[in-house]
């Protein structure tokens, strides 16, 4: 019984923390139809910024979070505007090489500016330690996490769903160049939702540095992962994201409880038999 | 098929005697290279036998990637299952001839591209290229795991081929070895280029093209496919098998995610559907990464990385395929 309740709430807590950093993918994948191998990278410029912040300069986590999300954003759109922009519609290689490309460049410069050692987003003494809840005690880092999947996941759906600017989403996603003819300003669609995207990842990049931790190599090892989660979403469909996240976060986590010395086997096992099964990912419509 | 692929048969249907000279002429100029490299580098030929081996990778990518259009970041898996079944069947079966090595690693690999082929084809776009990259970390961890058959992390030792043919023994500076890969390279090369312009490698280039039409036409293009991946991984074991005979050890790396994106890289810096292509890019980059990975790592890894961005806005069709149009356009205006 115990086993079983920390794998949930680990799983939960994983599988929140890879809905955050993911479902920015899944939209732009959706809307501009961009394989983005890069955007674990943006995660982790986050996490060492966050890194940086609260144990270099001594700010607090609230304020660190903050300069990671908005210092990743102002790496990041020059990089959409000035390389992202040209793949727009060139094929699936294509798009693969130039972000991977990109990836590869991240990683380097980061190794370049940060060295090869695990960083660490020290922790405010409130997230510290664990919540008693009667009959079992949670890290309380675990519960931030979880809140902060779920805040994301609310806001994105009152973005998307009841907001003006959701509404230009929507129809870009569905039909870019009609949208643009009934005079939606898809560039700015794309800009924005890119943006937003990125500042997401790198929210996730810092709050799941514990579960995730921050080192150079991070971008490759789990470009994989959020790759994945979107693929089996399905692009573009948050409900879709967070069924995912917490499928193949429950599957990880608990293969890591239960048979630690067959490591991912069983996640790639699971990933390979759900995009046989469903191709288009688990909310995927048909048609795309 | 479209009006490119068309014309292409026409012009194989008038030129075959030209395109025979090609094909000559690429096999000597592999030839002239690999004794230019003895030459040069007598010192460095376990680099050059890596190449070798790393060449036929990429060739057997472009076969499914280039000529049937199929994005895989995975194709490592096949290498490497070829590798592992030479190794197996060298350490646990005493089948050390080199011979009989290289027939178990191409017939290894052509059941990982069948493995590999029946998985990844069932989808396509961003599901396929999740697939590929699953299976890759699927074989991964299951070499690693059965580590009584494949020493695990360790990796596979104790692989000790016999003399070639009975004669050339596999010697310290690894002569034999290099050898015997060029041989082996140089036959694969005629045998692919016999294949990529027989019907049925027009038939996977309109695939590629559009699968619909290739159906209506009343070929089934999944068949193609899946024979071609076949191919693809007999190609690729046949490297794998030459890569355990000369370095005598087969680690886990022949399985890696890195060792696929690296082999596409390769592919796409040379050109993709074209078997010159895939051989110029193996060989740009491996010297490229052995002269800047010596001076550090991670540099090296900003390197490829600017490489790729670069190649990529700048040079599509990769380094052949520039050289070669920039040519066909010289001669165009010339006439």
């Amino acid at each position: 019984m115990q086993t079983v309740f920390s794998i949930a709430v680990d799983a939960l807590a994983y599988g929140m923390v890879l809905f955050v950093i993911s479902i920015g993918l899944s939209v732009t994948m959706g809307l501009m139809r961009v394989v983005n191998l890069a955007h674990g990278a943006f995660a982790m410029i986050g996490g060492y910024i966050a890194s940086y912040a609260a144990r270099d300069l001594g700010l607090g986590y609230g304020f660190a979070v903050l300069l990671a999300v908005f210092g990743t954003i102002v790496i990041a759109v020059p990089i959409e505007r000035l390389l992202y922009r040209r793949i727009y519609g060139a094929p699936e290689l294509t798009q693969v090489l130039m972000t991977i490309g990109i990836t590869f460049c991240i990683i380097g410069i980061a190794n370049y500016v940060f060295g090869p050692t695990l960083k660490t987003v020290p922790l405010p003494p409130a997230l510290q330690g664990s919540v008693d809840l009667g009959f079992r005690s949670i890290a309380t880092h675990r519960i931030f996490a979880i809140g902060c999947g779920l805040g994301v996941a609310v806001a994105l759906w009152y973005l998307i769903e009841k907001t003006a600017f959701g509404v230009k989403l929507r129809a870009a996603v569905d039909n870019a160049a009609m949208a643009a003819a009934l005079g939606v300003r898809t560039e700015i669609v794309y800009a924005v939702s890119f943006a937003v995207a990125v500042g997401l990842a790198a929210l996730g990049g810092v709050v799941g540095a514990e579960l995730l931790p921050v080192e150079p190599y991070y971008a490759l090892r789990y470009m994989v992962t959020f790759l994945v989660v979107v693929s089996v979403g399905g692009a573009g469909s948050i409900p879709g994201a967070l069924v995912a996240c917490l499928l193949l976060g429950g599957i990880d986590t608990a293969g890591r409880y239960l048979v630690p010395e067959f490591g991912e086997f069983f996640f790639y096992l699971a990933v390979i038999a759900i995009v046989c099964v469903f191709p288009r990912g688990l909310a995927g419509r048909a048609g795309q | 098929m479209t009006m490119a692929t068309m014309n292409d048969a026409l012009a194989g249907a008038q030129g075959k005697g030209r395109k025979r000279g090609r094909d000559l002429a690429g096999l000597a100029v592999i030839l002239g290279l690999a004794v230019l490299g003895y030459l040069l580098f007598p010192n460095n030929l376990a680099l050059l036998t890596r190449m070798t081996a790393i060449a036929l990778l990429v060739l057997s990518l472009d076969l499914v990637t280039g000529y049937c259009g199929v994005a895989t970041l995975g194709h490592a898996a096949l290498f490497g299952s070829g590798a592992y079944a030479s190794g197996i069947a060298a350490v646990h079966f005493g089948i050390t001839d080199p011979l009989l090595m290289l027939a178990c690693g191409i017939l290894g690999g052509a059941v990982a591209g069948l493995v590999c082929g029946i998985v990844i084809l069932r989808a396509h776009g961003l599901p396929q290229l999740v697939l590929s990259i699953a299976l890759i970390h699927l074989f991964h961890e299951f070499a690693n795991k059965a580590s009584a058959w494949t020493g695990g992390s360790d990796g596979l030792a104790g692989i000790a081929p016999d003399p070639l043919l009975g004669y050339f023994e596999f010697d310290l500076w690894g002569r034999t070895a290099y050898v015997l890969g060029i041989i082996l390279l140089a036959v694969v090369f005629a045998l692919l280029r016999l294949i990529v312009r027989s019907p049925f490698g027009m038939l996977c280039r309109g695939v590629k093209e559009d699968p619909i039409r290739i159906r209506a036409m009343g070929a089934s293009p999944k068949l193609a496919l899946m024979k071609m991946y076949v191919i693809s991984g007999a190609v690729a074991g046949a490297g794998g098998t030459l890569n355990a005979i000369s370095t005598q050890v087969v680690g886990l790396d022949s399985l890696s995610f890195t060792l696929s994106a690296e082999s596409l890289v390769m592919l796409v810096l040379g050109g993709t559907g074209s078997l010159f292509g895939a051989l110029t890019g193996t060989i740009v980059f491996m010297f490229f990464e052995d002269i800047v990975s010596a001076a550090n790592p991670f540099h090296w890894l900003t390197m490829v990385g600017a490489l790729l961005i670069a190649v990529v806005l700048f040079a599509p069709k990769g380094l052949y395929g520039t050289v070669a149009g920039l040519a066909a356009r010289r001669r165009g205006a010339g006439r």
